[in-house]
């Protein structure tokens, strides 16, 4: 790919980048979010078309315009968000994307196909499954079927660890060798510093859009790709300063919620937060996580229990409510329930506030008090925007976050709940979420986090609880805890069981 | 009730719910590729009147059914470029649609009123099987139309579940960037698929207006085409339940002329197929059924834009 160049709404997402992918070879695409990784590939693989420069493929200039194109050129993608039809089956899914499979019965051709590709590359999978059974590593598996049924000579893979649990991972990486030892070439997308090291050959560093590296993996070590990709030195450690625990600020007793199924995902869980604490809660996701986060913050009805800030209840008052009270909520999946993607970014600035003074009286928003706001809270979470008048979806994740965290976090909120806060961002945007969460602790507030990140909740929380089928398997401290013993837990065997 | 009434009676069910079944089966197409119609009402009555014209000024009730499904297909195709391609809203085009039909029909049929068709299509027996008792006379002693659907019917089904592009054009409905990103055309599949059903609920009008009632009359359709959208729901957008929808309400549009001797103002009997429509909504509804349980496809009436993050 040489000099392509493409514009979102004036900012460049991609500025005069080169890349070049020898056959055989796993190259590793670095950048922060919003480097330009994902729009650059998107561009290899038709789904935008760049503004100018080209792309030459075994020396020959090629022009994709769209993904059927891509296709017939050998270049599969496999994208951070899977390309599923979640009520199909693995069958249909594959007969969707796959040109020869037959006219009638398509099924019966794939099956036998998929028979072949699963002993020769290690992927096992029930052809007759819907996605939506599947977990995300089998998903991806999915994904990958697919490529190799096109016999893609180069595979694009957005972040492919980013939902896989670390076995799978493992998993996966053996199947990317696999694909290399058959011929195959890779480009694996990650900001994860450590994947890149292992598995890649060569590597090409994004920063705003910008090449700003290109070498082969011996002669860099991940603090030379760091610094190429942030463009300065980070802080991986915490900074967490001591403090007495303070009065209490939520207590959750005894909850117990039911699911959409109609199954107990929450069973007996008691906790408490208080001032000057964040308390963490681990546990694989899928394990009760998101209905006590939901309940909490009134999103979702108790069975039984009660759960009280400050020593009243909020038990299954409404979001609003408790809101107003004082509990603040960043969620799980944020451009769904943290933004409205096609509101502008003032309007996502005061979303939850736009009833209340100073915004609105009587009936009327004051767009001046709703833009100062917006102003106001990108200069302070720094979140970098063309401007404040461009829908909210033209950002990336990580500045998405961090206007949410901005806008929850701005009035200094006695209770501060945060799930998954740091989920697929990059290291920089991972840091300055991190950082304001602590500095909330400090300043007096109560956090609740959710994250499946231990080394995250090890570093930011004071108590940590461990969640395994809708129960806590224990609370523990985690500066005298070890991973280990948290990663015990987080299967369902309880602390002391085997002491 | 004596056989004879029984048969009669359940015939003209079946000849009743001939033309929801051609309609529900076009609008299942349509709406398994994401784009939601709500102009059937005024489709059927283009098929209805351009079928109806045809017929009556050439003779041929044949040419009259296929270009009431040329016309019709075409004429769908006004909403298909308004909410594929302009991107409009789905619902206010075809609401806009149904209009603009039913004006059409009054305004070409208008000389046409109260004059009798001539040529009209016959009832085919098929050979043999039409000779079995009971069971001959009601399905294979049928006009075209009805072996039509039952055909097209069959079909619609092995070709959704079945086939390649089967899978391509409910993949359209459920995931259309997904799609796009298997190389399938989302605007190509859905122009067809809104074009299918518009010549489905082509040949539902024409059958009503050259098989069914042989004359033309102003409202021929007479909400025949908003029964066919709840159906689509009713059949969970499933060509094979499909035919147990439209029946049932054959046979509620029949129940009219049968409660009629018992003293029932025919004004509140003619509601009944209306009145059933609005029921079965709502049974629908509370009965804790989400979207998706009911498996609507999932990106029903949004719009895709390509290229968009």
């Amino acid at each position: 790919m040489r000099d392509i160049t493409k514009a979102f709404n004036g900012t460049f997402a991609n500025k005069n980048i080169n890349l070049h992918v020898s056959s055989g070879e796993v190259l590793g695409l670095l950048g922060e979010n919003g480097a330009g990784k994902t729009t650059l590939m998107n561009i290899l693989y038709g789904l935008y078309r760049p503004d100018s420069g080209s792309v030459l493929i075994n020396g020959e200039d090629v022009r994709i315009r769209n993904p059927h194109e891509s296709m017939n050129l050998g270049i599969g993608m496999i994208h951070q968000h899977f390309m599923l039809v979640d009520n199909h089956s693995v069958l249909e899914n594959i007969a969707l994307g796959f040109p020869d499979s037959p006219f009638f019965f398509p099924d019966r051709f794939i099956r036998k196909k998929i028979n072949t590709f699963s002993e020769k590359y290690g992927l096992y999978i029930d052809p007759d499954k819907q996605i939506w059974e599947l977990s995300a590593g089998e998903q991806q598996r999915v994904e990958i079927l697919k490529a190799l049924f096109l016999e893609s000579d180069l595979l694009i893979m957005d972040e492919p660890t980013s939902v896989l649990t670390p076995q799978e991972s493992i998993d996966l990486f053996s199947i990317i060798r696999r694909m290399k030892d058959e011929g195959h070439s890779v480009i694996l997308i990650s900001h994860k510093l450590d994947e890149i090291m292992a598995n890649c050959s060569r590597v090409t560093v994004l920063r705003k859009g910008e090449t700003v590296g290109d070498s082969a993996i011996s002669d860099v070590d991940e603090r030379s790709l760091s610094r190429m990709m942030v463009g300065r030195d980070i802080i991986l450690t915490f900074e967490k300063k001591p403090l007495p625990r303070g009065k209490e600020v939520l207590n959750v007793e005894n909850l117990h919620v039911i699911s959409d199924r109609g199954l107990e995902t929450v069973n007996n869980v008691s906790f408490t937060v208080h001032e000057n604490e964040i308390f963490g809660i681990a546990g694989v996701s899928g394990n009760g996580q998101r209905e006590l986060i939901e309940t909490i913050t009134g999103l979702r009805k108790a069975r039984s229990g009660n759960v009280s800030l400050f020593g009243s209840s909020i038990l299954n008052k409404s979001p609003r409510v408790i809101n107003n009270r004082g509990v603040t909520h960043v969620p799980e999946e944020r451009i769904r329930f943290g933004i409205v993607p096609n509101l502008l970014i003032y309007e996502n600035a005061v979303l939850k506030h736009h009833h209340s003074h100073p915004f609105s009286s009587i009936m009327f928003l004051d767009y001046e008090a709703v833009k100062g706001h917006a102003k106001d809270i990108i200069e302070k979470f720094s979140v970098s925007a063309p401007s404040i008048n461009v829908p909210m979806k033209s950002l990336s994740g990580g500045n998405i976050q961090k206007l949410i965290v901005g806008r929850e976090i701005n009035n200094k909120p006695p209770l501060l709940v945060a799930s998954h806060p740091t989920y697929g961002l990059d290291v920089g945007a991972t840091e300055y979420i991190r950082k304001q969460l602590l500095q909330r602790r400090e300043e007096g507030g109560a956090v609740l986090i959710v994250s499946e990140d231990l080394e995250e909740l090890v570093g930011l929380c004071d108590r940590v609880g461990v969640m395994f089928k809708g129960r806590f398997t224990g609370i523990v401290d985690p500066s005298t805890t070890r991973l280990e013993d948290i990663g015990l837990l987080m299967t369902g065997i309880e602390a002391g069981e085997d002491s | 009730m004596d056989i004879a009434i029984l048969l009669a009676v359940l015939k003209r069910t079946l000849i009743a719910g001939t033309p929801l079944l051609l309609g529900t089966l076009g609008e299942i197409i349509a709406e398994r590729s994401g784009v939601m119609n709500l102009g059937v009402e005024g489709m059927m009555s283009v098929g209805a009147v351009t079928g109806f014209i045809v017929t009556f000024t050439s003779g041929n009730p044949y040419l009259g059914m296929i270009s009431a499904v040329i016309v019709t297909a075409a004429f769908s195709q006004i909403h298909a470029i308004v909410s594929i391609s302009l991107q409009a809203n789905q619902v206010v085009s075809g609401l806009a649609l149904s209009m603009l039909g039913i004006g059409i029909s009054v305004l070409w049929g208008k000389p046409y009123i109260g004059r009798p068709l001539h040529s009209k299509f016959g009832e085919i027996s098929i050979p043999f099987l039409s000779d079995i008792p009971f069971i001959g006379e009601l399905i294979f002693n049928q006009t075209l139309f009805f072996y039509l659907a039952l055909i097209i019917g069959f079909i619609a089904w092995f070709m959704l579940y079945k086939t390649r592009p089967g899978i391509a054009l409910r993949s359209v409905g459920e995931n259309p960037k997904a799609s796009e990103a298997q190389g399938i055309s989302v605007v190509l599949y859905r122009y067809i698929a809104v074009g299918i059903g518009g010549a489905l609920a082509g040949l539902a009008g024409c059958h009503l207006s050259i098989s069914y009632s042989k004359s033309w009359i102003e409202g021929i359709v007479a909400g025949r085409g908003w029964i066919v959208i709840a159906l689509t729901i009713f059949a969970a957008w499933n060509p094979a339940k499909a035919f147990m929808g439209a029946f049932l309400f054959g046979g509620i549009f029949v129940l009219q002329y049968l409660l009629q001797p018992l003293g029932i103002s025919p004004s509140i009997l003619a509601m009944l197929p209306y009145v059933t429509t609005l029921i079965v909504l709502i049974l629908f509804a509370i009965g804790k059924e989400s979207r998706k349980k009911l498996h609507a496809p999932a990106m029903l009436g949004e719009m895709y834009r390509r290229g968009e993050r």
